[in-house]
């Protein structure tokens, strides 16, 4: 099984994962309607490189950002979702 | 084009079978069709018949990148089923399913519909509870249903686990008499030859790689085997829907996610029905050849990889075990991924995008097989006529925007992860 490394727990199986959603998919609290109806429905849904949050949910709990190609299923970064960029 | 009888059977069978004529034609692309279908699957296949058949739409091409019925409509688990909840899903599903049940005749092909049956397995009071208000809703609807007592299940299901203590036990369930399963790869090849022999134009690895559009209105279409024109363009390519709407600019409400399948190796008849949980979304139904089909969750995040992931068949096939005992003596034989447009409400998309010309078909989820020849009905009468079909209208694409979602689930923006 695909391993994804935590940065709380270190490396662990990917059944303890949780896909959230896209990053671009995240939805400001004061967002004007138009905005959230793009934000919760449209996708860019890339072939190839994507920022995704995930939720170590069967772990941890903690939220986290991963870039990942949803071709290769490859992960080149996981980070905290409170990380400074 | 030659028909195909039991007699034409036997005495093709005199020659060693070498007298038979190819199903369809390979030709090159023209420069200029009426209408384009892009994607060789059952539904762009099942368009395209009926714009032919039904429209009298002649100039027709169907562009599929690869071989035709090789995506999802050669990767599901055959069921055909219309036992859905919300009236809008049940009049989609039911006037699918009542295609199917003259499809072999219309189309000179054996599908090898079987109505065997389609059996919700309810695990609990509250699931019975769901089951009898499904039930009721489709019987209202003039649908067939029967809301199954325990022992019923039992009779009809011999090899489950009807013990007390059985890790899913059984309370009972809701049998659609008419549902059943059908021979996918026959589905795409009866379309292909069919629509081959009204003259239209079936053309393989030729993959659209974008969109020629003026003035907000599409032109055609470049392609891997040159540009060809169109005045009207259907998008069917079920997990690659995002991909392609995004040639011509457009963002579409999808999330592309892969549903896996597996069989085992084949033996004699042991499950006469198709079986389904809902509660523990696991799938159960045997082939003609007698393998055992299984099915589950889909892989939940995004992915285009067609592979699934071993973890899913760890657990379908645990629940399977779990359900019927005896399948733990069954090998796996093969597995397999399609990738799915998973949309929002869990619905479908029938419509014209916001590119005059340009139809979309797309966001079938897990549902499209059953789906195929009432897609390709309504969406040949919206191609044909540029006006949606009154069972193809709640499926609009401004329902989201509109807050008009066709939510069988009710789970809201989060319908896909059901």
């Amino acid at each position: 099984m695909q391993l994804i490394a935590c940065p709380h727990c270190g490396p662990r199986a990917q059944a303890e994962f949780e896909f959230d959603r896209a990053v671009d998919s995240v939805l400001a609290l004061d967002a004007s309607p138009a905005e959230a109806v793009t934000r919760l429905y449209e996708r860019e849904n890339p072939k190839g490189w994507s920022w995704e949050l995930w939720r170590h949910s069967a772990g941890c709990g903690v939220f986290l950002k991963l870039h990942r190609h949803t071709v290769t299923h490859e992960i080149a970064e996981v980070s905290r979702l409170d990380a400074a960029p | 084009m030659k028909r195909y009888s039991s007699l034409g059977l036997l005495a093709a069978g005199l020659t060693g079978h070498t007298s038979w004529p190819r199903a369809w034609r390979d030709p090159t692309p023209r420069t200029h069709y009426d209408i384009v279908i892009i994607g060789g699957g059952g539904h762009g296949l099942a368009t395209a018949y009926n714009l032919a058949k039904r429209h009298g739409v002649r100039n027709i091409a169907v562009l599929e990148k690869g071989w035709i019925g090789g995506g999802n409509t050669g990767r599901n688990t055959t069921i055909v089923r219309s036992n859905y909840r919300l009236p809008q899903m049940q009049d989609l599903m039911e006037f699918s399913l009542k295609l199917w049940e003259t499809m072999t005749d219309e189309l000179n092909y054996n599908v090898m519909f079987s109505q065997r049956g389609a059996i919700f397995l309810g695990h609990s009071d509250s699931d019975m509870t769901r089951l009898a208000e499904r039930g009721d809703a489709m019987v209202a609807r003039g649908l067939d249903a029967e809301l199954l007592g325990r022992d019923q299940v039992a009779r009809m299901i011999p090899g489950l686990d009807m013990s007390r203590d059985a890790r899913f036990p059984i309370e009972g369930g809701l049998n659609q008499p008419r549902g059943g399963s059908a021979r996918h790869d026959a589905v795409a090849w009866g379309y292909a030859r069919a629509a081959d022999a009204l003259g239209v134009d079936i053309i393989q690895n030729c993959e659209v790689t974008g969109f020629s559009i003026r003035s907000g209105k599409v032109e055609g279409v470049e392609t891997t085997r040159g540009p060809i024109g169109a005045d009207r363009v259907g998008i069917c390519v079920a997990g690659h829907s995002g991909q392609v709407a995004a040639l011509a600019g457009v963002k579409l409400p999808v999330e592309s996610q892969l549903l896996q399948a597996f069989v085992t190796e084949p033996i004699k008849p042991m499950i006469d029905t198709v079986i389904m949980s809902q509660s523990v979304h696991c799938y159960i139904s045997q082939s003609d050849k007698g393998e055992v089909v299984l099915g589950g969750d889909p892989d939940n995040y995004p992915t285009y990889s067609q592979r699934g992931v071993p973890m899913r068949l760890e657990q379908v096939a645990c629940e399977a075990i779990a359900l019927i005992p005896a399948l733990s003596k069954l090998r796996m034989l093969r597995s397999w991924a399609g990738t799915t447009d998973m949309s929002f409400d869990g619905a479908p998309i029938l419509d014209e995008l916001p590119i005059e010309g340009l139809y979309l078909s797309g966001g079938w989820c897990y549902g499209g097989f059953k789906a195929t020849p009432g897609s390709g009905w309504l969406f040949a009468d919206h191609l044909a006529t540029g006006q949606a079909h009154p069972i193809a209208r709640p499926f609009a694409l401004d329902r989201f925007a509109r807050g008009t979602t066709v939510d069988e689930t009710g789970a809201g923006p989060r319908a896909r992860d059901r």
